[in-house]
């Protein structure tokens, strides 16, 4: 309810919040108080009723739940040595988190304590890149900004190893909202990997993720950005991911979607500047009556650039999924190429997609292609794995399995992808 | 082993078999060969368990077992294997995982122990030599982005590790240039045992050159209207199916 969250901003202010951040997080509510929520004839959010979130009391979860370290094991993957931030209720928990020292003057922490602390990056760059007007949701995490990640990686600087950031929901009452604000800021030539996972303790609890991350990307940057929601089946989650990127960067995206009652994932990339490289991979696995939605937007407003998008899903039971895949080529955005793919696959009579490519594009030298496609598992190949002696279940598994992973094996770095397969087969029922 | 009576079978209504009459023992080699539309390919697949065609009639026998009545996979683990005329392209799924998994799956039917990666890789080794492939084929996706070639070679070795008791091979010249169609017509040789029985589906004489039948039997209409000796393979190639669709006895 808009109310609730205004007054609640009120009641919000402390004297020791630095200068600059009370103007964005004020920005932020009077742009709430006035447009709120998503409204169900907003084109953007159609196929995604989000009255269950936006009518609902959520409560701000409470600080200080005790999460003990094998309880977030599970969650954990990768080398013990990779950088780990872990989150409970969109805080920073120090004790369970494991930060070693990063080379080249690299950190990797509590964006509470780099506010408190006056960083200067900081304070140039958050708030300062997702805007507000983009939704409701977004204008809500800004005007609540507290807690959540920050990354910065300096000029130059090559993290060899993945910083991965856990928001864990604690569940340990209904009805909670939790809103981490990230910000990853990689600059010139700098080389690092991101993991963010959002996790439950409680598959069952219905509560509301509101998260926001807004990543910087500097000349030359290479940056890989992988995005693990995997939150309780009952929950609702609604994420934007920001990106900026300068001239020559490399960014490149995985987002596996598996988690949440309602879970939205809005991607925007803005490339700012020509010869940049743009991949974006999604994969969204839909069961019971889950409904998930990926709207991903490509700002191709410089010549020389390159995006190449890959989203998949596998939709079961009576589960929703929506892809909307937005590329917008600017006049001035001569010799862009563009490729977008969306492919799904129905597993049952009762599950739906709905898929959009949306290209706008208004510069006359470029090449832009873009596909769509629904489909089964195809009756040919269930024969073929059959008649050599693989039961009919377990090639259908298998052939769904192949399907998604093909989308898996284009992250980069191969613990992060071994970990995705791994909850891919998990979820699928694959084995070994 | 194999004992086909009065076999009809109709794919979308259509009527392809009218009426199979075939007898298959241990150890022999049978070729079946016809026309365009003649449904030889059919029986192929019938035999294989293809959902897509409906038996209307008649009953096979498989080493005392009613076929028809055995889904596709326990004909597999019962030794039935089929070499696809057109294999399919499996993305995603690696030659090695996807062998393992077929090898396993009859292993476990026939009540052996199941192999793991490591053994698995033994045993392949010496099949892949069949085929003359090295092992870098494993790592590929299953007949994804193969040449037609590559696909029929990759059955041959499917084949060289399930060790079918009964190997069905359809149209699997088609395709092939020489050098591919020597590989792929060794290997099955290689696969020869007396316990075990081929039948070979083809358009042309030629894959007969290398692949030598016991008996040659041609399909037209959807009935076997002649068999005889392998010596009926090469006047077929000199004077035409025309020469046999009218019906035996009439010619």
């Amino acid at each position: 309810m808009t109310a609730t969250w205004v007054r609640r901003f009120d009641a919000t202010a402390t004297p020791d919040e630095p200068e600059w951040l009370r103007p964005v997080r004020r920005a932020a509510i009077d742009r709430f108080a006035g447009t709120g929520f998503p409204a169900p004839r907003d084109e953007e959010w159609r196929f995604t009723p989000v009255a269950a979130i936006t009518q609902a009391e959520f409560e701000p979860a409470r600080p200080g739940s005790r999460v003990s370290r094998d309880a977030i094991a599970p969650f954990v993957f990768g080398h013990a040595e990779w950088p780990l931030l872990v989150f409970i209720d969109g805080r920073f928990d120090a004790s369970l988190s494991m930060v070693p020292a990063l080379p080249g003057g690299a950190r990797a922490g509590s964006l509470a304590e780099a506010i408190t602390a006056g960083d200067a990056t900081l304070a140039r760059h958050l708030g300062h890149h997702a805007p507000v007007e983009s939704s409701g949701f977004t204008a809500l995490n800004t005007a609540f900004i507290q807690d959540g990640a920050f990354v910065h990686v300096p000029a130059g600087v090559e993290l060899a190893m993945p910083v991965h950031l856990v928001f864990v929901s604690s569940g340990e009452t209904e009805g909670t909202v939790a809103q981490p604000r990230n910000l990853i800021v990689i600059e010139a030539a700098a080389r690092a990997s991101v993991v963010e996972s959002y996790v439950t303790l409680a598959p069952g609890r219905r509560y509301f993720t509101n998260a926001v991350t807004e990543v910087v990307s500097g000349e030359g940057a290479w940056t890989e950005h992988t995005r693990i929601q995997r939150e309780s089946d009952s929950a609702y989650h609604i994420g934007l991911t920001h990106v900026e990127q300068a001239a020559g960067s490399h960014y490149r995206s995985f987002t596996l979607a598996m988690g949440g009652a309602i879970a939205r994932h809005n991607l925007h990339v803005r490339l700012n500047a020509p010869r940049i490289e743009t991949l974006l991979y999604g994969l969204y696995l839909t069961r019971g009556d889950q409904l998930v939605d990926n709207h991903t937007a490509i700002h191709h407003d410089h010549p020389d650039c390159n995006s190449w998008e890959v989203y998949k899903g596998v939709m079961a039971g009576e589960s929703r999924a929506v892809f909307n895949g937005k590329v917008l080529v600017r006049p001035e955005a001569q010799k862009t190429d563009a490729k977008q793919t969306n492919r799904n696959l129905l597993l049952s009579d009762g599950a739906r997609v709905h898929t959009k490519p949306q290209l706008e594009i208004f510069a006359d030298d470029v090449k832009c292609t873009h596909g769509a496609t629904v489909g089964r598992l195809d009756d040919v190949a269930l024969f073929y794995l059959r008649s050599r002696g693989i039961d009919a279940a377990t090639a259908r598994v298998l052939l769904t399995y192949a399907f998604a992973a093909e989308v898996v094996e284009e992250v980069a770095l191969e613990p992060v992808r071994l970990e995705l397969e791994r909850l891919v087969r998990e979820r699928l029922g694959a084995g070994d | 082993m194999l004992e086909i009576r009065g076999l009809r079978a109709s794919a979308g209504g259509n009527e392809i078999l009218r009426g199979i009459d075939l007898t298959v023992n241990a150890g022999e080699v049978h070729a079946i060969m016809g026309p365009n539309g003649s449904g030889k390919s059919t029986l192929a697949q019938v035999l294989a368990g293809h959902p897509a065609y409906e038996v209307t009639g008649g009953r096979v026998s498989y080493l005392g077992q009613d076929l028809l009545e055995m889904e596709p996979e326990e004909r597999a683990q019962a030794g039935v294997f089929l070499a696809f005329q057109y294999p399919v392209e499996i993305p995603g799924v690696s030659n090695a995982y996807f062998l393992r998994a077929a090898c396993n799956e009859i292993r476990k039917a026939r009540g052996l122990e199941e192999l793991d990666p490591m053994d698995f890789l033994d045993v392949l080794e010496e099949k892949l030599k069949v085929v003359e492939w090295g092992p870098e084929i494993m790592s590929r996706a299953v007949n994804s982005g193969f040449s037609g070639g590559e696909k029929k070679r990759n059955e041959i070795l499917q084949m060289a590790v399930l060790e079918p008791r009964l190997a069905v091979l359809d149209e699997t010249d088609s395709g092939l240039d020489i050098d591919a169609l020597r590989i792929v017509a060794g290997g099955v040789n290689r696969l020869r045992r007396p316990d075990n029985a081929t039948i070979v589906v083809t358009h042309y004489q030629r894959l007969l050159n290398y692949i030598v039948p016991d008996y040659v039997h041609v399909l037209s209409g959807g009935r076997i209207v002649r068999s005889g000796g392998k010596e009926l393979a090469l006047e077929l190639e000199a004077r035409g199916y025309d020469w046999v669709e009218a019906p035996a006895g009439v010619a």
